[in-house]
């Protein structure tokens, strides 16, 4: 049985843990308040809260219920709209929380079909130490309004942070259910998780006791894939695993679990560290909602040609340990792809650990991405590189490309050539000449395959652009 | 104590400004209801719709016999099936509802599958195996036109003779422009649910805009008169235009089965099945010539669309006409000739999108005259405002411009907003910055208000006052955002003088307003709020005879109606709204009243391409600036700002909302938002990952509107005017704005009067023609 808690409400349910947290809430419980927007991650119009444990504290994260697992859901507190909406008063008016009343008061819904999804995604953001606008507005990247009241719903984040001004740094729960932020039951999850936590003997992982078909991590990719088939079958539920869970440095390497999250990188402390442009290198991959699901691990196995957290790990040149029933083995991850959706992976093998070494000082990490919409889209194009200068001499270099190869592609030739070069536009201009023989992109709906090739050159540039200094690029660019 | 009242604090109470939505509340809590949100009765079924895999063929084998034995499956319908007429065409009866021997578009319905759950219907669906005979595929409107594939009569509007004028012209300039698809993208897909109801009859809860349409559609289907079917709507999440007459298709197909069945059946299709099955904003291709003279006047203008309609006309012979009318958008051309053609292509048939044709004309025309600009080494902007019209001009169509604000606004626009210091600092910006451009535009609009077909220019509103005062409110408005539901209660409040809480907005239903014109062309508020002003006045004239008779009061006495009380002369009387309606009731009088209104003055003979189409035109002037990064041809808005023509606007907060989303959508429209298709006719941009609308990022991170101080328009409601289409237009500054961008950092660029501009097309122009 998955058992959660859904809103105020204790849940048991024997449904698959491969159908979706949005079809529950929906169709057995009569949750009407989530819409239907698109069932693959993109709209935000599902979007849900999910609080769990992370190192013992109770967080909230959006997520989207369209993609999540309801295995995902076991000994977590889900909370819909209807979850945070207050009892009405006397006056059968509805009671509306700040979040509720700044959408309203800024006209911030229109047809009101996405509405609740920017609710939601404001209310997980409330639950934040942040009391930053930019950060609001970064909590409804994945929430689309095709009213397109931006703007209104702009000036609500304004009023939002208005309101949370005396938010203290501790017991944010506590403060936002005294301040009508949030019904008074907030205040008891936490306890009723860990009860909960210790009456469920079973672990997550065996919910099934049939044959395990797959592994299905944060649903991102699969449920987008295949819904129906991911419903029937028996899969082996990582998400949850605290096993492949963190990320930590031991003597100049650092390790990932299989099941860290996007966000897991991204908030990781030893992450923040290495690599100084970070948060805005995050905020071009998919939004806030996906990134809380989405498992590093399962980009990899998705050996999408235009992965973006493959290309990123491929530019820090990592290696990823494989298990099967015990048995391991330790592979480049550029080495991991043979073809179009063809990995280097026997059936029964799942991914353990990621692991990269720390960059170097004089290392310059880049990421860029270039698709029809800059955020929350799925590239053109998109490249990373990690540059180690000497001064003027490339001692050493990884770079990656998504978007130019059947699959997220490592850009051997162009590496070989450059290591121990002097960066000048000539270097550059012979590097983009092997750069281009070493791709073959085709046209589709991102792009025409010419488009791609030249968008790589542009993107291979903007590394240098960014390690060296204009001087060689300008030469090479400017008419 | 007695007092009195003025107009001005009734203004304040009930038809403030800032008057909020009322179904804000909802929407924020989720309560508010669409159809899909319908609690299910027992019974329910659901139906799939199995489509076309191939664009254009002839059906040689299907067999869904196996698939009809799967577990669940209820029935499997086919064209044989349809007891009626297999017809959904609105204007032009061309299309099936389902495929019967050939196919013509991808995404074409074929077969309706009723299964007792969602997922097994879509299990059956892989169980049906088709054979087609593929025949050829045109998608491109220019080589359907030569293929003589037309969906509709072509169409020429013209005023005075271009041929001499451009024989006088010292400059002439010819050239192509194109405009993309854009894809509805409503947040909600498309649904109906049918539940039967005894003695045969139907009711369909159907998220449309045009219940009239979906009523006649299902009526005709089943074989039966349209008093059988009843269409409610409660709102949509969504329409923008893509459920004017779209939403046919889902409700026939839930009606069909419900029917049959006799059971309850939803048809709500997956988000990739409505982006495929359904049509989107007609793309357009056109070639233009225009003559300047040496003064920089346009002379003369010609231009020849090429509209892609997809299989099947659906809306597209009325989109056409309203092309035609806004050719010339806001310009004193004096000759010009405007030739349309609708073409038939082997694509989802296209339809209606907010602007309806107009976006697509005033892109040719802005092409042409930046064209003209580019070769005259001119600013565009001197050469637009040069030309922009004034009372007086006659429009090729021949209605004569009254009350302009074409002027008004782009001049308020160029001070406001300090034009010449916009300029100078992007001029400043770009000659520091060499990987960084900017650019800017200025787009001047002009867009008539009213449906092209005067017929539709009519409505009718339902109103019951209760016996305690309280009052039901129908009309044929349907709410898909827009506010109109907040319009109308705004409107019944201020006529009976009471409090917006007495009154309720009822759901959009065929059986309390009749033979509703859809909500569109931006008219609703205008067309539904004067009937139900109409219908307010009549039971306001009945109470008023009364009151006069139970005080004792002459005809000259003015008997009003404000705060819930009534008042004579401006004294109060004493008497309360509700103590008046019971005594009323008492006296027998009828509290009941049905307003309708049809829009006077205007007129359009199509034989002559002449008339007076427009009650009033909308104007205004949108000056945009981007900033492109050369790099990685991407871009950024810094900043639209907008003057802009609402009349006395009746609700500022919905108004703005309207102007900044349909400024944004039609900015997606120019930019990210790009209906790709392959050679085979196949939907490539199928689903939110690969069709591209704005974000929160994408929106400028500066917009202004201002509204100009007008008096507004009598025609409009409450003299506020229309404000849904109008401003998606000014969304087409920003792909001049980009182009002048790319232009400054490398002056040979090539780049074609090709919309949208993708970062693809940019970076391909950015390093055009370069050594």
């Amino acid at each position: 049985m998955i058992s959660f808690i859904l809103n105020n409400q204790s849940v048991e349910t024997a449904l698959p843990p491969g159908s979706t947290v949005l079809d529950f809430v929906r169709y057995h419980k009569n949750l009407k308040g989530t819409k239907i927007g698109c069932r693959e991650g993109d709209c935000g119009a599902c979007n849900i809260l999910v609080g769990g444990f992370e190192n013992d504290k109770l967080v909230y994260r959006s997520m989207t219920s369209c993609l999540m697992p309801l295995g995902n859901a076991h000994v977590k507190h889900i909370v819909t709209v209807e979850g945070i909406n207050l009892s009405p008063t006397k006056t059968s008016l509805p009671q509306l929380s700040p979040v509720q009343k700044a959408m309203v008061d800024t006209n911030g819904t229109q047809c009101g079909f996405c509405t609740i999804g920017f609710i939601m995604s404001f209310t997980g953001f409330t639950f934040q130490q942040t009391k930053k606008y930019e950060d609001a507005i970064a909590a409804i990247d994945g929430n689309i309004c095709r009213c397109t009241g931006y703007k209104s719903i702009e000036r609500a984040a304004k009023l939002i942070i208005e309101k949370i001004k005396d938010k203290p740094a501790k017991d944010i729960i506590a403060w936002l259910t005294d301040n009508g932020f949030l019904p008074s039951y907030f205040k008891n999850i936490e306890q009723r998780l860990k009860d909960l936590k210790s009456k469920i003997a079973e672990p997550i992982s065996v919910l099934h006791e049939t044959s395990v078909e797959g592994v299905l991590g944060g649903g991102t990719d699969l449920i987008v894939q295949k819904p129906l088939a991911i419903k029937k079958s028996a899969n082996e539920l990582v998400f949850n695993r605290k096993d492949l869970k963190g990320v930590f440095e031991k003597e100049g390497v650092i390790y990932l679990g299989a099941s860290v999250t996007v966000t897991d990188f991204a908030e990781s402390p030893v992450i923040q560290q290495s690599f100084s442009e970070l948060k805005q290198q995050i905020k071009y991959i998919s939004s806030t909602a996906i990134r809380n699901m989405a498992t590093i691990a399962g980009n990899f196995v998705n050996a999408s040609p235009i992965g973006d957290m493959t290309v990123y790990f491929l530019a820090l040149d990592a290696s990823i340990v494989l298990n099967n029933n015990g048995k391991q083995r330790t592979i480049k991850l550029k080495d991991f792809y043979r073809g179009y959706k063809t990995i280097d992976k026997e059936k029964e093998e799942i991914i353990e650990t990621i692991l990269f070494s720390a960059q170097a000082k004089n290392t310059h990490f880049n990421f860029e991405k270039v698709s029809k919409r800059k955020y929350l889209d799925i590239a053109s194009v998109n490249s990373a590189a990690s540059i180690t200068l000497n001064r003027n001499v490339i001692s050493d270099i990884h770079l990656s490309a998504g978007g130019v190869a059947p699959f997220p592609k490592y850009l051997n030739a162009t590496c070989n050539f450059l290591k121990g070069k002097t960066i000048n536009d000539s270097t550059l201009r012979e590097a983009m000449e092997i750069l281009n023989s070493e791709i073959s992109p085709i046209s589709d709906a991102r792009g025409s395959a010419g488009y791609k090739r030249l968008l790589l050159r542009q993107l291979f540039l903007a590394h240098f652009l960014k390690a060296y200094g204009p001087e060689p690029v300008q030469k090479i660019l400017v008419p | 104590m007695k007092q009195k009242s003025t107009d001005t604090a009734v203004t304040t109470t009930t038809t403030s400004v800032n008057f909020v939505n009322i179904d804000a509340a909802g929407h924020v809590t989720g309560k508010s209801i669409y159809v899909d949100d319908v609690p299910l009765m027992e019974g329910t079924l659901y139906a799939k719709i199995f489509d076309s895999p191939v664009a254009h063929g002839v059906i040689k084998n299907i067999d869904y016999s196996g698939a009809e034995k799967m577990e669940g499956v209820v029935k499997i319908f086919s064209a044989h099936d349809i007891p009626g007429e297999n017809e959904i065409g609105g204007i032009v009866h061309d299309e099936p509802l389902l495929a019967e021997n050939e196919v013509y578009f991808q995404g074409q319905p074929i077969l309706i599958i009723v299964a007792e759950t969602e997922d097994a219907a879509e299990e059956a669906l892989k169980g049906i195996t088709i054979e087609i005979d593929p025949l050829p595929v045109v998608t491109d409107p220019k080589e359907a036109f030569h293929q003589n594939l037309l969906l509709s009569k072509s169409r020429t509007f013209q005023k005075g003779d271009t041929t001499s004028a451009f024989a006088q012209c010292k400059y002439i300039f010819e050239g192509e422009a194109e405009t993309g698809g854009q894809e509805h993208l409503y947040l909600e897909t498309q649904g109906a649910y049918a539940y039967p109801l005894e003695q045969d009859f139907l009711k369909i809860y159907s998220s449309t805009q045009g219940l009239r349409h979906v009523q006649e559609t299902v009526a005709a289907v089943l074989g039966v008169g349209m008093h059988k079917i009843e269409v409610d709507t409660t709102r949509l999440g969504g329409g923008f235009g893509g459920k004017e007459d779209q939403a046919a298709m889902w409700a026939s197909a839930a009606g069909l089965a419900a029917w049959i069945l006799k059971k309850p059946v939803k048809c709500v299709p997956h988000r990739m099945e409505d982006m495929r099955m359904t049509g989107k904003r007609n793309p357009y291709k056109a070639d233009y010539k225009i003559g300047v003279d040496d003064e920089y006047n346009i002379i003369a203008y010609e231009a020849t669309y090429y509209q892609n309609g997809g299989a099947a006309a659906d809306l597209s012979p009325a989109i056409l006409e309203r092309t035609l009318f806004h050719g010339t958008n806001s310009y004193a051309i004096p000759h010009v000739k405007l030739t349309a053609h609708s073409c038939k292509t082997n694509l989802p048939p296209n339809t209606a999108f907010r602007g309806f044709g107009g976006p697509q004309g005033m892109f040719m025309v802005e092409s042409a005259i930046d064209h003209a600009a580019k070769a005259l080494l001119v600013d565009a902007a001197m050469l637009q405002r040069k030309n922009i019209m004034s009372d007086g001009y006659e429009f090729s169509y021949g209605q004569v411009v009254a009350d302009s604000k074409a002027e008004a606004c782009w001049d308020d626009a160029v001070v406001q907003y300090d034009l010449d210091k916009i300029k100078a600092d992007v001029d400043t910006f770009n000659n520091k910055n060499v990987f960084d451009k900017k650019g800017i535009s200025l787009m001047p609009v002009c867009f008539g208000i009213s449906f092209t077909n005067t017929m539709m220019n009519q409505a009718r509103a339902l109103v019951h006052v209760y016996w305690d005062g309280t009052v039901s409110v129908s009309t044929g408005a349907v709410e898909m955002g827009q506010g109109v539901n907040t319009k109308m209660l705004q409107v019944a409040a201020k006529a009976f003088g009471i409090n917006p809480s007495k009154i309720k907005i009822e759901t959009t239903n065929t059986t309390r307003v009749a033979n509703t014109s859809p909500s569109a062309a931006s008219a609703t508020a205008d067309l539904n709020g004067k009937a139900l002003q109409i219908a307010c006045d009549e039971i306001l004239e009945r109470l008023t005879l009364l009151v006069r008779n139970l005080f004792k009061a002459g005809e000259n006495d003015a008997v009003s109606f404000v705060y819930d009380k009534i008042f004579i002369n401006g004294i109060e009387t004493g008497m309360h709204w509700e103590e008046l309606v019971q005594k009323a009731f008492a006296a027998r009088i009828n509290l009941s009243s049905k307003g309708h209104y049809a829009t006077p003055v205007i007129n359009f003979d199509k034989s002559i391409e002449k008339g007076h189409p427009f009650a009033y035109h909308v104007y205004g002037t949108a000056i945009t600036v981007v900033t492109v990064d050369c790099v990685r041809g991407t871009y950024e808005f810094d900043a639209v700002h907008v003057v802009h023509d609402c009349g006395t606007s009746i609700n500022t907060a919905i108004d703005l909302g309207q102007c900044e989303g349909g400024l944004v959508q039609g900015m997606g429209w120019m930019t990210m938002e790009d209906v790709v298709y392959n050679q085979e006719g196949k939907l490539l941009s199928n689903a939110l990952s690969t069709y591209k609308i704005p974000d929160i990022y994408s929106v400028p991170k500066e917009i202004n509107f201002h509204f100009l101080d007008t008096e507004g328009s009598e025609m409009a409601i409450e003299k506020s005017k229309a404000v849904g289409e109008p401003p998606l237009m000014y969304g087409i500054g920003a792909f001049f704005a980009i182009r002048n961008a790319m232009l400054a950092f490398n002056s040979n660029a090539i780049i074609p009067y090709t919309a949208p501009m993708t970062p693809e097309k940019v970076l391909m122009g950015l390093y055009s023609n370069t050594k």
